[in-house]
């Protein structure tokens, strides 16, 4: 590991002058950037911690929804009876990602920041191509192990995964990333790899994520975060849901839907053709599978990842049937 | 430590042997007291970190070191250019070849992840950093990436482990029933939650060294004989250890390094293998192909087993993972034929990991015979019982003992067997499929030559002292409770020390072959300590039990005494302190009378003397079977295991708690190999992708649900001195079937490649 400077930054103003510097990382809970200093795939110079500044935490809960601060740990978050209450997908995202120890450990502005699993990108030392990493240097998942590599949202240049969950989540309910300065949707602020696999999200170089907002809704309130995997704890989405639903007064057509994937695509995966075909609808098997096939348009798999296709509609067909109470 | 409840002496259940005492080291462990070796803090550490090949095949070419050299902290670079002179070590068998230069850093590469540079610094932070600047080039030569790679070929057959008897083709072709699968299982990974590494210092030309070991004797042979010094002065240390499974059973390649580093430097030196560099300094459990061919007559009697099997091995050495190891002793079967080939690959040559060959071999046969049940329409549990073997048709002995029948029908009755419905899908819960399967399994009964040292001190507390190891699998407290019972004491007056080649020669603790090797020495060297107490007290004139006209003394509940006499007793304290003694010193062990100090030495630090399932009038097994039920949601591929019953027959049992835990966790480790752990191999290069904890799945406690575990062993005094058979391997052996044969039932699919992944059942 490179020696670097450990900066505790003192005011948000400071930790946004320091992170302008390149070179330099903000320090959170340090799950991701620790892991991936360690690989030899981060190595900032300088380390902003961020971890000491005040106004950054916090969960607050209201009728119009939720605001959730940068260093919220994620533990925290999943356990806040707010959060369960109106955002059960969101809590249910989060307590069925990683591992206690990590969810204790990591913050909800990390969490957004996670970087793909793609094994190529975790060993420069022996897979020196990558244009993610090393833009221009070319793909060494391309033709190699892809079990978990995206079917969606790919490109040319990339077809890593977005690992995280909880954006999954944040990404079916409108939810807003506030950067200081400005403020994002979560669905803009993650970008697709296209030719610029390195660019991830919109954040530029002094930005800091200090909190994000969900916007209340009666989807939200009646919704569910289903995660598929082989192991039943401690590991990412092979495909996953976020689903949110509102009946119309008969309790049987669809007002609203929300429908947002993840583990299949580059980025967290709003899927509107699928809302789009329910919105209006009597909720029944049919309509919900048809409709749930919709999800894969434009999927394309690179080997081993191709089960993604078959499989992410299902997860999103059950995620559906079980918030309309219909599984 | 806990006192062990007051206990009846006598059969396999009641005495100090045979209560389930917790764990001696326990304590120790969950408070952090139990230091391992990479914890020593010793003064004046340098850390040497590994450089490894990041190409399957070739020629290190060109090493450039300059700018590593510069960087801060750096002490010492080792590259394929440095002649390290050291010497070839003895195998496993103690076979050495004569002037062979040995090269821990060599400049042919055999496999992606060989070690190749070391970097030693004053910090690790420093050598790691440092070993990042350095430059290697090669040139390459083609690779066989592994046995899936086309340019493989068929591979060498092993003729020392071809089988046959009858007619197995002929019989097979007029067998009115017949069904043929091939069966594979991928590189499987120890991953024990203690990475490997080691502490080294030398003092002049001792050496001393801190290193997880599965067998310290053996190890501190190969470090004397690669630096050419004399075997007393290597003294390895390993009194604990966090898992082995297999793969610390010997000194490798960066041990020789950091040892080396040391001398040239002159100072003690640490090496960690990285958790990435675990999965290639060493070799998991070898991929294998299975293509069994099994003939039965309609009624489901075996007619014939025709068994071709292959696993992967290095380019540089044959490791055989013997697919057909099981295979010939589950079944009663009068035509038998198998062949395993190995097929050499660009990898690190595996090694042996929980139930090596045996493992593997059961999940072909065992699923084999399901699907032989299927075919006929059978009962599984009733086609096995059909095919009973009421002696080991291999060899043609009787069985020592064999209680897999009582394995089976106990199992079953615990299980529910009798509720189930046979044909595949026919079980639901909710949108679950239920499944139950069986998988048979079993290990051969394996003794190697130990000695033991015991003390009885002056303060009436008695040691027990052994170079033999314990992993977590229960050696400091069997130790205790075989001396306990020796003594008549509680075993919290025994201290056990262990884990140091410089204490008595023992077996390894592999195979399963440790408990029962080294306590028949550990009760031999008690026994003649309690003799020769006796002895004292009976006839030394300060012994107030003198003049009793007793012959023998009785040893129980911490009092000694004449045997139905009311007369004085003693305890261990007050007889040592009349007799004027403080201390009372036995050594003792299991090799033949008269045996040679060269025959000691040999058999503490090789595998010469080891002691096969059949060298003698018998054939010696331990046994199982495993009772799976599985829940797979259709739509995802996704099974979860729900219950797990399993009945062994391990003979006696030391410490029924201990041994429960140990089959639990072979089980455990079954349902990883059953679901989830599979080395991922790129083709391109042969390097394993997955290779770390995030991305190379074991069972978490969430994977594990209800495990029953069952004993119907009987104390079986021709597999051991004691009536105990191995008890830590046999666990994972038949679980993978078991599991795959409840998948079939659950939903009719057959999965004969292991991980049972959900996309192959989606
Ligand atoms: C073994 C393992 C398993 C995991 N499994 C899952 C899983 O199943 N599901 C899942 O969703 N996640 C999983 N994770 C990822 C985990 O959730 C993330 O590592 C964690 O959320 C990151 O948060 P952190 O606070 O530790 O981030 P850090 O490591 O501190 O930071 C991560 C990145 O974000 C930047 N950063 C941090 N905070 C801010 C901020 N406020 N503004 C701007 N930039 C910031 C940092 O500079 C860094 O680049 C797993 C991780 C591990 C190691
Ligand atoms: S998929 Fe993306 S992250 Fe992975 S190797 Fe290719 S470019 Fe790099």
């Amino acid at each position: 590991m490179r020696d670097f400077s450990y900066l505790r930054a003192s005011s948000a103003d400071e930790a946004r002058q320091a992170a302008l510097q390149a070179g330099s990382a903000l320090l959170a809970g340090g799950t991701t950037l620790l892991d991936l200093a360690k690989c030899g795939v981060m190595e900032p110079e300088t380390v902003v911690d961020i971890t000491h500044l005040s106004g950054l935490g916090g969960i607050e809960v209201d009728a119009n929804g939720a605001r959730i601060g940068a260093l919220a740990k994620m533990g925290e978050v999943a356990d806040n009876v707010g959060i369960r209450a109106a955002f059960p997908a969101v809590s249910e995202s989060l307590s069925l990602a990683a591992s206690a120890q990590l969810r204790n450990m990591a913050t909800i502005g990390g969490n957004l920041l996670q970087r793909t699993r793609c094994s190529y990108f975790r060993e420069p030392a022996v897979f020196p191509a990558c244009h993610k990493r090393n833009p221009g240097s070319g793909c060494s998942a391309m033709g190699g192990i892809t079990r978990n590599h995206a079917v969606l949202g790919t490109s040319d240049t990339c077809i890593a995964s977005y690992p995280g969950d909880l954006a999954v989540a944040l990404v079916a309910f409108d939810a807003v990333v506030e950067l200081g300065g400005r403020t994002v949707s979560v669905d803009d602020f993650f970008l697709l790899p296209g030719n610029t696999p390195e660019r991830e999200t919109v954040l530029e170089r002094g930005e800091m994520i200090t909190a994000i907002t969900v916007p209340s809704s009666a989807a939200a309130t009646n919704s569910t975060y289903l995660k598929v995997r082989d192991r039943q704890s401690y590991e990412f989405a092979a495909a996953s849901a976020a689903v949110g639903l509102e009946f119309e007064a008969d309790g049987r057509t669809v007002r609203d839907i929300r429908v947002a994937l993840g583990g299949v695509a580059t980025k967290p995966w709003r899927v509107r053709g699928v809302e789009q075909a329910l919105i209006g609808k009597m909720l029944s098997l049919e309509t919900v599978e048809t409709a749930s096939r919709l999800a894969m348009e434009g999927a394309v798999s690179h080997g081993a990842n191709r089960y993604k296709i078959e499989l992410a509609p299902r997860v999103v067909a059950r995620a559906i049937l079980k918030v309309g109470g219909l599984a | 430590m806990t006192i062990m409840e007051p206990r009846k002496h006598g059969d396999a259940s009641d005495g100090m042997v045979g209560g389930r005492q917790t764990r001696f080291e326990g304590n120790l462990k969950v408070t952090g007291g139990a230091t391992y070796a990479l914890e020593y803090p010793i003064e004046g550490v340098a850390h040497a970190v590994l450089l490894q090949s990041t190409i399957p095949a070739g020629r290190v070419t060109s090493v450039d070191t300059s700018k590593a050299k510069a960087a801060p902290g750096v002490l010492l670079i080792l590259t394929p250019d440095d002649d390290l002179g050291l010497m070839t070590a003895s195998d496993w068998y103690g076979n050495r070849p004569e002037n062979q230069p040995y090269h821990p850093l060599p400049r042919e590469v055999s496999f992606n992840g060989q070690s190749i540079v070391a970097v030693i610094a004053e910090s690790r932070e420093q050598a790691l950093e440092a070993a990042k600047l350095i430059c290697v080039t090669y040139a390459q030569t083609p690779a066989v990436a592994s046995i899936d790679d086309p340019k493989a070929g068929e591979g060498k057959v092993m003729g020392n482990l071809t089988i046959g008897w009858g007619d197995a083709e002929a019989a097979l072709a007029a067998a009115p029933i017949r069904i043929e699968g091939e069966y594979s299982t991928p590189r499987e990974y120890h991953v024990a939650m203690e990475p490997h590494g080691l502490t080294v210092k030398w003092d002049g030309d001792q050496l001393t060294v801190w290193e997880p070991s599965q067998w310290s004797h053996g190890m501190a042979r190969s470090y004397s004989e690669w630096f050419g010094i004399p075997y007393e002065n290597v003294r390895l240390i390993s009194p604990f250890i966090g898992g082995g499974f297999g793969s610390k059973g010997a000194a490798l390649a960066y041990s020789a390094v950091a040892a080396f580093a040391a001398k040239k430097l002159g100072r003690p030196v640490k090496l960690a293998v990285t958790r990435p560099q675990n999965f290639t300094s060493y070799g998991g459990r070898a991929a294998t192909r299975q293509k069994i061919k099994l003939g039965a007559t309609e009624d489901g009697v075996l007619q014939a087993i025709v068994h071709r099997g292959a696993s992967e091995t290095s380019t540089y050495m044959d490791y055989p993972e013997q697919t057909g190891a099981a295979t010939p002793i589950l079944y009663k079967v009068e035509n038998f034929s198998s062949q395993h080939r190995v097929v050499p690959v660009n990898t690190v040559t595996p090694g042996a990991l929980r139930g090596p060959g045996k493992n593997p071999s059961a999940f072909g046969i065992e699923s084999a015979m399901e699907e032989l049940a299927y075919k006929l329409g059978m009962d599984p549990l009733e086609l096995r019982l059909k095919n009973y073997a009421d002696h080991d048709y291999q060899s043609g002995k009787p069985w020592s003992t064999r209680r897999l029948r009582e394995a089976l029908t106990e199992g079953a009755a615990a299980f529910g067997w009798s509720k189930r419905s046979h044909e595949p899908r026919s079980m639901r819960d909710g949108n679950q499929l239920v499944g139950w399967g069986i998988g048979c399994g079993t290990f051969p009964v394996i003794q190697a030559p130990s000695e033991a040292m015991i003390r009885i001190l002056g303060n009436g507390r008695v040691e027990v002292v052994s170079g033999a190891i314990d992993m977590g699998q229960g050696t400091y407290t069997i130790l205790a409770q075989t001396v306990a019972e020796v003594f008549g004491i509680p075993v919290d007056q025994v201290e056990v020390h262990l884990g140091d080649s410089r204490l008595p020669g023992s077996a390894i603790a592999g195979g399963s072959m440790l408990a029962g090797s080294i306590l028949g020495a550990v009760h031999k060297a008690a026994t003649a300590a309690r003799d020769e107490l006796i002895g004292l007290a009976l006839s030394d004139e300060k012994s107030p039990l003198r003049d009793t006209g007793a012959n023998t003394l009785t040893f129980s509940g911490g009092r000694i005494a004449v045997p139905r006499d009311q007369g004085p007793s003693l305890s261990l304290p007050e007889l040592m302190a009349a007799l004027g003694r403080d201390e009372i010193e036995t050594r003792r062990n299991t090799l033949p009378d008269g045996a040679t100090p060269q025959e000691h030495h040999q058999a503490w630090t090789t595998m010469a003397k080891v002691q096969g399932p059949t060298m003698g009038e018998f054939s010696m097994h331990s046994w199982c079977a495993h009772f799976a039920e599985v829940r797979v949601d259709e739509d995802f591929g996704t099974v979860r295991v729900s219950r797990i019953v399993s009945a062994f027959d391990c003979g006696r049992l030391y410490n029924p708690r201990l041994v429960e835990s140990q089959w639990r966790g072979g089980i455990i480790m079954g349902i990883g190999q059953a679901l989830l752990e599979e080395g991922l191999v790129d083709q391109r290069n042969g390097r394993t992708v997955n290779n770390n904890m995030g991305d190379y799945l074991v069972p978490t406690n969430a994977d594990v649900s209800d495990i029953q575990v069952i004993s119907v062993g009987i104390p079986d005094y021709g597999a051991s001195a004691l009536g105990g058979k191995g008890v830590g391997e046999v666990g994972i052996v038949g679980v993978a079937p078991a599991i795959a044969n409840a998948v079939f039932h659950a939903t009719g699919k057959r999965v004969r490649d292991l991980p049972i992944t959900l996309e192959k059942l989606i």
